[in-house]
């Protein structure tokens, strides 16, 4: 057995005949996934644009207490993190052992920076009693029990949000690993290719959460 | 197909159009259109996710197995939306506001 496999590439696995093969099912096995995880986050797009439906001038009146310009500049960190995912991918085509690195400490920094901003919002809503529970305190009064219902709606979309930004960053790390100790070559980048696809998946859900919880109540 | 090496001036270009796109949406949404804000915040947001899954995830260059995963995961999401929605936003007996 050890004989038959000498003279195959040492990541390859034995049920695939070669390793453009095993990439295509790597591709393939991530898509599947990433197509669960469009329906995860489309169930919540859903109850939003029900409850948004519903309660409009409240989800208005709500939506205007969410910081725009940190809003903005957080969409803007997650898709220069996006460019230097594809640029990392690109490296490792490439078999650029230095520039995969770079490329995935600058994702994996930008994507904490935008926990970071992500964090600052929060700390913000729980001083401004935003945060739905006991202590949630809205004005105008009237608008307060749908107001509740906005804010339960962004921090559970921007947190599961930011649990998949968790997850990428982990993700990242370990790809990090892979490429320092060399086992990421021109010959086997698949692992980082597949990786970047989750990590632009997670830039894809905030281009949609971004315009639906800051943007609606500018003009009002 | 699976060796497609994109040339990095690709990246930067989709990644200007991206953070252009990111302006426009901001300052749309400063005026009032209607309902057309949403339809235009929605428009744009599909138009970078669509950029996003092309481009940086390589759809372009990908398999047609690919291609039927990733279009069916759209049609499924579209079914949930809009069957949902049909009974949803169709209530006229509930007071809306």
């Amino acid at each position: 057995m050890p004989e038959a496999v000498h003279h195959h590439h040492p990541a390859l696995a034995h049920h695939f005949d070669d390793l453009a093969q095993q990439k295509e099912a790597a591709t393939l096995g991530m898509w599947v996934f990433l197509a669960t995880e469009v329906l995860f986050f489309g169930g919540l797009f859903l109850v939003y644009s029900v409850y948004r439906a519903w309660y409009a001038g409240a989800f208005a009146v709500a939506s205007h207490e969410l910081d725009v310009t940190l809003g903005t500049i957080n969409t803007a960190v997650l898709i220069t993190s996006s460019l230097t995912m594809a640029l990392a991918v690109h490296a490792a085509q490439l078999g650029q052992r230095r520039l995969v690195i770079l490329f995935l400490v600058a994702t994996m920094a930008l994507g904490a920076v935008f926990l970071g901003i992500k964090g600052v919002e929060y700390y913000h809503k729980f001083v401004e009693h935003h945060v739905p529970g006991p202590s949630f305190a809205f004005e105008p009064h009237e608008y307060a029990r749908h107001a509740q219902i906005f804010f339960s709606l962004y921090f559970i979309m921007t947190g599961l949000h930011a649990l998949h930004m968790v997850i990428g960053l982990g993700i990242m790390t370990w790809m990090l690993w892979w490429a320092w100790r060399g086992t990421i070559t021109a010959e086997y980048y698949s692992p980082i290719e597949v990786s970047g696809l989750y990590w632009h998946f997670v830039d894809i859900v905030w281009i949609f959460l971004f315009p639906l919880l800051y943007l609606i109540g500018r003009h009002a | 197909m699976s060796e497609h090496i994109v040339p990095t001036r690709v990246y930067y270009t989709i990644f200007g159009i991206l953070m252009l796109c990111t302006y426009l949406t901001v300052q749309i949404a400063v005026f009032d259109l209607g309902p057309l804000n949403t339809i235009a915040a929605l428009v744009i947001a599909v138009l970078k996710a669509t950029l996003v899954v092309l481009f940086f995830m390589h759809v372009k260059y990908s398999t047609r197995l690919t291609w039927a995963v990733v279009l069916s995961s759209v049609f499924w999401l579209g079914i949930m939306l809009a069957l949902t929605l049909s009974d949803y936003l169709t209530r006229s007996w509930r007071t809306f506001g």
